[in-house]
């Protein structure tokens, strides 16, 4: 048992380890949409998300994870807390959460399935991940601003464009 | 054959959280009695509390204890499980925080390559337990002041990362240990003998952070959340016992560790100019105890000296005034990076 698990290049530790935080993210990503009070929804998103930010950290990518943590836990799921608590968001279990979607939503997700499936199987087939060193924030920004400069500030140009367009609705006068 | 290994892995774990633990109630237990109790008394012309131990300093250990003998109690409508759930969140965060704060050369938990930025990360988590005890307590006070909170809370949070970033740039690194290094290796004109504290060449950033780590506090002038005036207790009226004193703990926890940040950032940690080597293991947590002492004093000094804001008066301060200054200081930092070298 022990020389079979050596063999490959996960160790038993990251294994376990996997299963715990894969679990515990399916299990709360059930939760996500089977839950009857917004709120629990809400905090089980939080659950899924810090599960994200927990996979970020086993491929060593530690920036990823932080800011992971920054702006999915600390900000979105914040705004999205504040907003439904802000109009309307009682305690105790409501029924008029789930709609009529159901079958439409079944499709769409065994489509995204599909497509992640093939694509990462068709990219990595089952070879092992490489052995990777810990990420280093500053090799990060260095392949941000020198190999990737132009898609990084087209994304800043369509963040500008977002924000201004927010601004637009948000004041009508 | 039961030797205790001391470098073994977990031994070292066991120990590091052991410290954090005690780190916790410790910090927030010197800022509550120091300045809650004693400089406000002090600025007020009156004694404090005299009664509990010499110069009353056991009386917030007695607050513990009556604290923790009290009935465990949950409104009669509120969301339980949620609502017992919020203060550990909130105490999880602070106990992160404690994770990257180097006392020493060799004295950090962690020494993350991301250091500052992942206390920024978990600082924010404890939105999230506010915003549950405020909901889950099925009282109008105490969800308005958790909106509140929330509220100045992400308004707060962009000056105080944007205030990060301007000595992160100068440091060249977001490793609080890497940031202590490049201060206690920096030079003011040539002058190394006391390196260069990013407070000469980042006071536009030392001051963002201070404002915005007295908003992320919830300390007077920012303390709409829980307005003792209009809200009762804000998103802590429910709560009494353990779970009032998870609160406390949390509150002047991270005002502790913020402090720390603070005094890391700009004062040069627990770097004291002519202390090297090992000795800089033993004298380095006194010198950052000092340094935090200093920075919770300008904190606390602020919070009994002034009234509190407007709501309004307190968002146009973040989104008109801090932000856009910071994002100059930022742009000031890169220039003169540059231009100086």
């Amino acid at each position: 048992m022990l020389t079979a698990a050596a063999s490959t290049d996960l160790n038993t530790v990251e294994y376990v380890v996997f299963g715990v935080i894969a679990a515990s993210m399916a299990i709360a990503a059930i939760r996500v949409v089977t839950a009857k009070n917004i709120v629990h929804a809400a905090l089980y998103l939080v659950v899924v998300l810090a599960g994200v930010a927990a996979l970020y950290v086993m491929l060593a990518a530690e920036f990823i994870a932080v800011v992971q943590v920054l702006v999915y836990i600390g900000a979105i799921v914040v705004l999205l807390l504040f907003g439904t608590m802000l109009t309307r968001a009682p305690i105790g279990t409501t029924s008029d959460l789930d709609n009529e979607q159901r079958g439409v939503s079944l499709v769409v997700s065994l489509f995204l399935l599909g497509v992640l499936g093939w694509t990462l199987t068709k990219a990595f087939g089952w070879s092992h991940m490489p052995e990777t060193p810990v990420q280093r924030t500053a090799d990060v920004g260095n392949s941000i601003f020198q190999s990737f400069v132009i898609p990084f500030e087209v994304v800043s140009i369509l963040l500008l464009a977002a924000l201004v367009g927010a601004v637009v609705i948000a004041r009508r006068d | 054959m039961l030797a205790l290994d001391l470098t073994a892995y977990w031994a070292v774990t066991v120990l590091k959280v052991a410290v954090v633990l005690a780190l916790i109630p410790a910090g927030a237990l010197i800022l509550g009695y120091v300045f809650l109790l004693k400089m406000m008394s002090f600025m007020q012309s009156r004694l404090g509390p005299m009664e509990a131990g010499p110069g009353g300093v056991l009386q917030l250990v007695a607050d513990g204890v009556k604290f923790l003998q009290k009935e465990d109690i949950f409104p009669d409508r509120a969301d339980r499980r949620v609502f017992a759930l919020a203060p550990v969140v909130v105490l999880m965060s602070t106990f992160l925080l404690y994770l990257v704060i180097p006392a020493g050369p060799r004295l950090v938990v962690q020494d993350l390559d991301t250091g500052v930025i992942f206390a920024l990360a978990v600082s924010s988590i404890s939105v999230i337990g506010v915003l549950m005890a405020g909901w889950a307590s099925a009282n109008k006070y105490a969800l308005i002041g958790a909106l509140r909170a929330a509220g100045q809370l992400i308004a707060y949070e962009l000056p105080l990362v944007l205030a990060v970033v301007g000595v992160a740039m100068q440091a060249g690194t977001f490793s609080l240990q890497g940031i202590v290094k490049a201060q206690a290796n920096g030079e003011i004109f040539g002058f190394g003998a006391i390196g260069n504290p990013f407070l000469f060449t980042q006071f536009i950033g030392f001051i963002l952070f201070i404002v915005s780590a007295q908003a992320e506090l919830s300390q007077t002038p920012f303390d709409m959340p829980v307005a003792e005036s209009e809200l009762v207790a804000g998103f802590m009226t429910e709560y009494t016992g353990f779970r009032f004193l998870f609160f406390f703990m949390g509150e002047f926890g991270t005002a502790f560790a913020l402090a720390a940040i603070g005094a890391t950032l700009f004062l040069g940690g627990w770097y004291l100019p002519g202390v090297h080597g090992g000795l800089a293991d033993v004298v380095g947590p006194l010198v950052l105890g000092a340094k935090i002492m200093l920075v919770a004093f300008l904190i606390f000094w602020v919070r009994f000296s002034y009234p509190r804001l407007r709501e309004d008066q307190l968002q146009a301060l973040a989104w008109k005034f801090l932000i856009p200054l910071s994002l100059v200081n930022i742009l000031a930092t890169g220039v003169l990076k540059v231009v100086v070298k």
